[in-house]
């Protein structure tokens, strides 16, 4: 009895957990599940505002039922006379101090939070200069692709945003093409990648959460940005800081074009090298704003022209018909390749992978000497 | 009554209505203008549900889908929203203040000529090489971008259309501050004409930034200039700016006049004066003040910095006191009342709670940080649906059934209204309410479609079926009214048996001329305080005698169609000019463009100066006319 008491009651706590966690989403992409401070903070606010407006809607939905309930005429009669009232003073005082107190309530926390998630100034001054021992990332967004350079370290990669989790991670913002904005929902909010200038946030990944979702977050454009803006998604790989210096060191070690191996592939290369090359770089040799996305690593990635499973069946179809996959893209129609061709740089693309543990990593641990010991102290605040 | 009762041919009845100058065919010229964009709007919408259904979807292209969300947004707000409260005011307000029609006759007409024409025109670019696809709000970076004429049309077919409004708004300041009966002050003025005259003030305020907007963007695109070219030294944070400095006012445009006509209803049928008059007119004025002040809040995640978007942010929640003062008076006038559930006041009444909830998001997007999550998701699309359908569309919806028999002389059946009522009831929170969750789990607006596994599926399919409910809902009301138009059974004055302000007072049909005798105004509901003092007859202020009406008139109709033509002179002249932007520079030129545009402002300038260099003085009725017609009614009264 006991046992089956037990089940039952875990069964209804499995349930439970399934129908508050589908009312949440998903954690990698879910601004209910948030996974770091900046994202938490926010949720805060909004579980505060949440509290405060279901107050609101309770309170007008009972008045509003007792009012329509209790003068209804086909209860009262064809020949009741309401009595006519043309106000009351006192109604009137209450009902607008309790909005006014209520407002200040969710106020206070809104401004205070404003002026704290604007400010960048530890790691970026006000006149753009940045501090080299923080991460740093400049995003540009491209009609339908981001762009993510590693200043400090002098990185650059495309589509998948790799972050260290458990500090504070610095963004500027940058459109090239039209206005993008880059958001990251698990993480935190939006802020938008003007054409006009630069915007600077910051985003905080909290490891076990990282862990929750596979390390992986799902990052989106939020601005109408043309006919392909839905597709326009990004992956973020969140990594413990030592793997992810242990990532920028690799990356740093492909200063030339990775030479590829099979046959096929070494054909495919030579064919890149001749049609695509001009847009698309496979090193860290040159420096970002290209035309098109850095693809040193394109073997490790997650997605294929940010949206499709990262196979090499999706990427031939990719290259064949881009148009199709992502309308209005500007890859499409600027190169002309037969299949044969395509299926080589395929192959060729599909090596571009980046050696785990292939760099030294101390170069970039000398980066971070100085702020270092901010980083730990901030850590333990946490805890 | 004599007009009526003459047989006349289908072609005189559609001149009187192309040259009418009459505030109530006017209103329905509205009617249907506004009503036809309705459906179109609505249509859009249903491809949108449609193509959002499942993921994936491929029922819509990318491209297309961008068009068929501009033009919904565009549709709706300008084309159908406004201008069926527009016709709602040009109904009523001229009767409720006891005017015997708005003070520019005239320029009411040409009001709705270039609202027509504008939408007509803007519309056309579905055949012409594709409609805009920048977003109704058309952010200047992706409006540059944009190939083709899509958004040319967008901002010719905008300024077109905003002139005929600007226009609307200028007639009606006047006409309530100069064309109040006698004994109508201020604080007598019905709520409605109260929400009138403050939407009209923003519309005056509100629309020409949006003017100036355009003309900035249609320099840029056909003419070279470069105000929102970022390499040649223009910014497009700017666009933002003025369009918001228009957009957040119009949405107060859009859901004021919606306050006046559901206060009317509650009054209407819960048998009570309004509770809290003053304080409601307060609230109305203030919050057309403050929706001046609020506009960056559309612009939270620009990066306007931290002190602006605190700034904004806090001026926003403080519009919550004066709307919430408004629903609790409400909430109080129907309290005690006596209530009959029409199909009007379910509309009033299920307004309150659907319209708190769209206002309640409105604080939650005012928090700044949690805003950064919300913007540009569902979040937003949900709460401004909930607004917009909670408050502007309910209010169309109720005041259509209300007004109806002040328009047409004829009353919607209230079975098929109910039925209505409660399909479009449920279909709109089936739609919205989800969709709000969407937002929070990530689902951006905007995009045509949205991949498999990131928990999307099912929220989007319940959605799509609200919106079949929704457009269920359309269908049985578009049958209401052609079974009410076919069985034309008339009502007499005052067919809701409780109307309590001056236009009820009125015989129906109302006589051409509105009043014979202007009434003397004794207090707030004119009507309701002579029903308990005088029998239901209002006192004349004036001896019965004379007066002066405007005269028919065709200019309007050409005036505007002038600017329709200018209107694709201007767009194609453009075509294929090597100083016009990369995405219409690279189109074939047309030659032909040029005289077309020189055509269409000679249409339009000639008949301005006909205008004004031929004198059109009008005529009187007569006396005998009146005496005439009074004696019929007193006629038709005793007889019955």
């Amino acid at each position: 009895m006991r046992n089956r008491f037990k089940n039952t009651k875990l069964v209804g706590l499995m349930t439970f957990m399934l129908v508050f966690l589908a009312a949440c989403g998903q954690p990698e992409l879910s601004t209910l599940i948030p996974a770091g401070e900046v994202g938490q903070e926010q949720f805060d606010l909004m579980m505060l505002s949440v509290a405060i407006m279901t107050l609101v809607v309770v309170v007008v939905v009972i008045m509003f039922t007792i009012a329509v309930v209790k003068s209804r005429r086909s209860k009262l009669g064809e020949d009741f006379k309401p009595k006519q009232v043309a106000g009351n003073h006192t109604l009137e005082v209450i009902w607008t101090t309790i909005p006014i107190i209520l407002i200040i309530i969710l106020a206070i926390p809104t401004v205070y939070l404003v002026f704290k998630q604007a400010d960048v100034s530890s790691a970026i001054s006000q006149d753009g200069q940045i501090a080299e021992d923080e991460i740093v990332i400049n995003v540009r967004a491209y009609q339908y692709w981001w762009e993510f350079e590693y200043p400090n370290e002098g990185v650059v990669t495309s589509q998948d945003l790799v972050v260290p989790t458990d500090t504070q991670v610095y963004f500027t913002l940058q459109g090239t093409d039209v206005k993008h904005s880059f958001w990251i929902p698990a993480a935190g909010g939006k802020l938008d990648t003007n054409i006009d200038g630069i915007n600077h946030f910051y985003l905080v990944f909290d490891d076990d959460k990282a862990q929750e979702a596979d390390r992986l977050f799902y990052g989106k454009c939020a601005e109408l940005c043309g006919p392909s803006h839905a597709l326009m998604d990004f992956k973020v790989n969140a990594l413990p800081m030592d793997e992810y210096n242990q990532w920028l060191a690799d990356m740093k070690t492909m200063e030339e074009p990775l030479e590829a191996s099979a046959d096929d592939a070494i054909e495919g290369q030579e064919i890149f090298n001749n049609s695509c090359i001009a847009c698309h770089a496979v090193s860290q040799g040159g420096n970002a704003g290209a035309p098109g996305p850095n693809l040193t690593n394109f073997g490790d990635r997650h997605l294929i022209a940010g949206y499709l499973e990262h196979n090499e069946e999706n990427l031939k179809a990719w290259i064949s018909d881009p148009e199709s996959l992502k309308p209005g893209n500007l890859m499409s129609g600027t190169y002309d390749l037969t299949e044969e061709e395509i299926e080589k740089v395929a192959a060729y693309l599909m090596e571009l992978s980046v050696k785990e543990g292939s760099g030294d990593v101390s170069e970039i641990e000398a980066l971070r000497e100085s702020g270092s010991e901010d980083e730990d102290t901030e850590e333990g605040g946490e805890e | 009554m004599a007009a009526t009762a003459q047989k006349r041919s289908a072609w005189s009845v559609i001149w009187d209505y192309l040259t009418t100058v009459d505030h109530k065919k006017i209103a329905i010229l509205y009617l249907m203008g506004g009503g036809f964009f309705f459906l179109l709007g609505g249509l859009e919408a249903m491809l949108i549900r449609i193509q959002l259904a499942v993921p994936n979807n491929d029922f819509l292209s990318a491209g297309m889908f961008n068009q068929v969300i501009t033009m919904h947004g565009t549709t709706m707000i300008f084309l159908a929203a406004m201008p069926l409260l527009i016709a709602f005011m040009n109904a009523v307000v001229p009767l409720q203040i006891g005017a015997r029609d708005v003070a520019f006759p005239f320029l009411n007409a040409l009001g709705f000529w270039v609202f027509f024409f504008g939408g007509v025109f803007l519309n056309l670019s579905w055949f012409l090489g594709g409609a805009p696809d920048a977003g109704w709000t058309s952010y200047a970076s992706l409006a540059i971008d944009s190939p083709g004429h899509g958004v040319d049309f967008y901002a010719l077919g905008l300024q077109i259309t905003g002139a005929g409004t600007l226009m609307t708004g200028i007639n009606f300041v006047t006409t309530i501050i100069t064309m109040r009966a006698p004994g109508m002050t201020f604080m007598r003025m019905p709520l409605m004409t109260w929400t009138t005259l403050v939407a009209a003030v923003l519309i005056v305020f509100a629309f020409p930034p949006l003017t100036i907007a355009l003309f900035l963007l249609i320099f840029d695109r056909m003419f070279g200039s470069n105000f929102f070219i970022v390499e040649a030294g223009g910014n497009t944070i700017i666009w933002e700016h003025f369009f918001w400095i228009f957009g957040h006012p119009e949405v107060y445009i859009l859901i004021l006049p919606a306050f006046g006509i559901f206060s009317e209803i509650f009054s209407i049928f819960a048998r009570k004066r309004l509770f809290g008059y003053s304080s409601m007119v307060f609230a109305t004025v203030l919050i057309g003040f403050f929706g001046f002040m609020v506009w960056a809040h559309h612009m939270f995640t620009t990066g306007l910095g931290a002190t602006a978007n605190a700034i904004f942010g806090v001026a926003t929640m403080a519009i919550a006191i004066p709307t919430g003062i408004k629903i609790f008076n409400w909430i109080l006038t129907i309290w005690g009342g006596s209530i009959k559930f029409t199909t009007p006041m379910l509309y009033a009444l299920a307004f309150i709670p659907s319209f708190t909830m769209g206002g309640v998001t409105g604080i939650m997007l005012a928090t700044v940080p949690a805003d950064y999550q919300f913007h540009d998701t569902y979040f937003v699309v949900a709460h401004f649906h909930y607004v917009i359908v909670g408050g502007t569309v309910f209010a169309i919806l109720a005041g259509l059934h209300l007004y109806w028999p002040l328009m047409f002389n004829t009353m919607l059946n209230e079975r098929l209204g109910k039925w209505t009522f409660w399909l479009f009831f449920t279909g709109f929170h089936l739609t919205f309410l989800i969709q709000h969750w969407l937002g929070l789990w990530g689902m951006p607006r905007r995009v045509f479609t949205y991949l498999d596994g990131q928990g999307y599926n099912l929220a989007n399919m319940v959605s799509t079926i609200g919106a079949v409910l929704m457009a269920v809902a359309t269908l049985i009301l578009a049958y209401n009214i052609v079974m009410t138009i076919v069985r034309n059974e008339r009502v007499g004055k005052d067919p809701w048996g409780d109307g309590r302000t001056l236009e009820w007072s009125l015989p129906l049909p109302v006589p051409y001329y509105n009043f014979a005798q202007i009434p003397l105004i004794r207090g707030l509901d004119a009507y309701q305080i002579e029903k308990e003092e005088n029998n239901g007859e209002m006192i004349p202020s004036e001896p019965l005698d004379d007066f002066h009406m405007p005269n028919n008139s065709f200019i309007p109709f050409v005036m505007s169609f002038g600017l329709f033509v200018t209107g694709f002179g201007a767009l194609y002249f453009a075509s294929g000019k090597d100083w016009a932007i990369n995405a219409v520079s690279n189109m074939p030129v047309h030659d032909w463009a040029l005289y077309v545009l020189i055509a269409g402002l000679a249409i339009t300038f000639i008949s301005m100066g006909v205008r004004s260099w031929k004198d059109d003085l009008g005529y009187y009725v007569k006396k005998e006319e009146l005496e005439r017609d009074l004696a019929a009614l007193e006629e038709e009264r005793g007889a019955n």
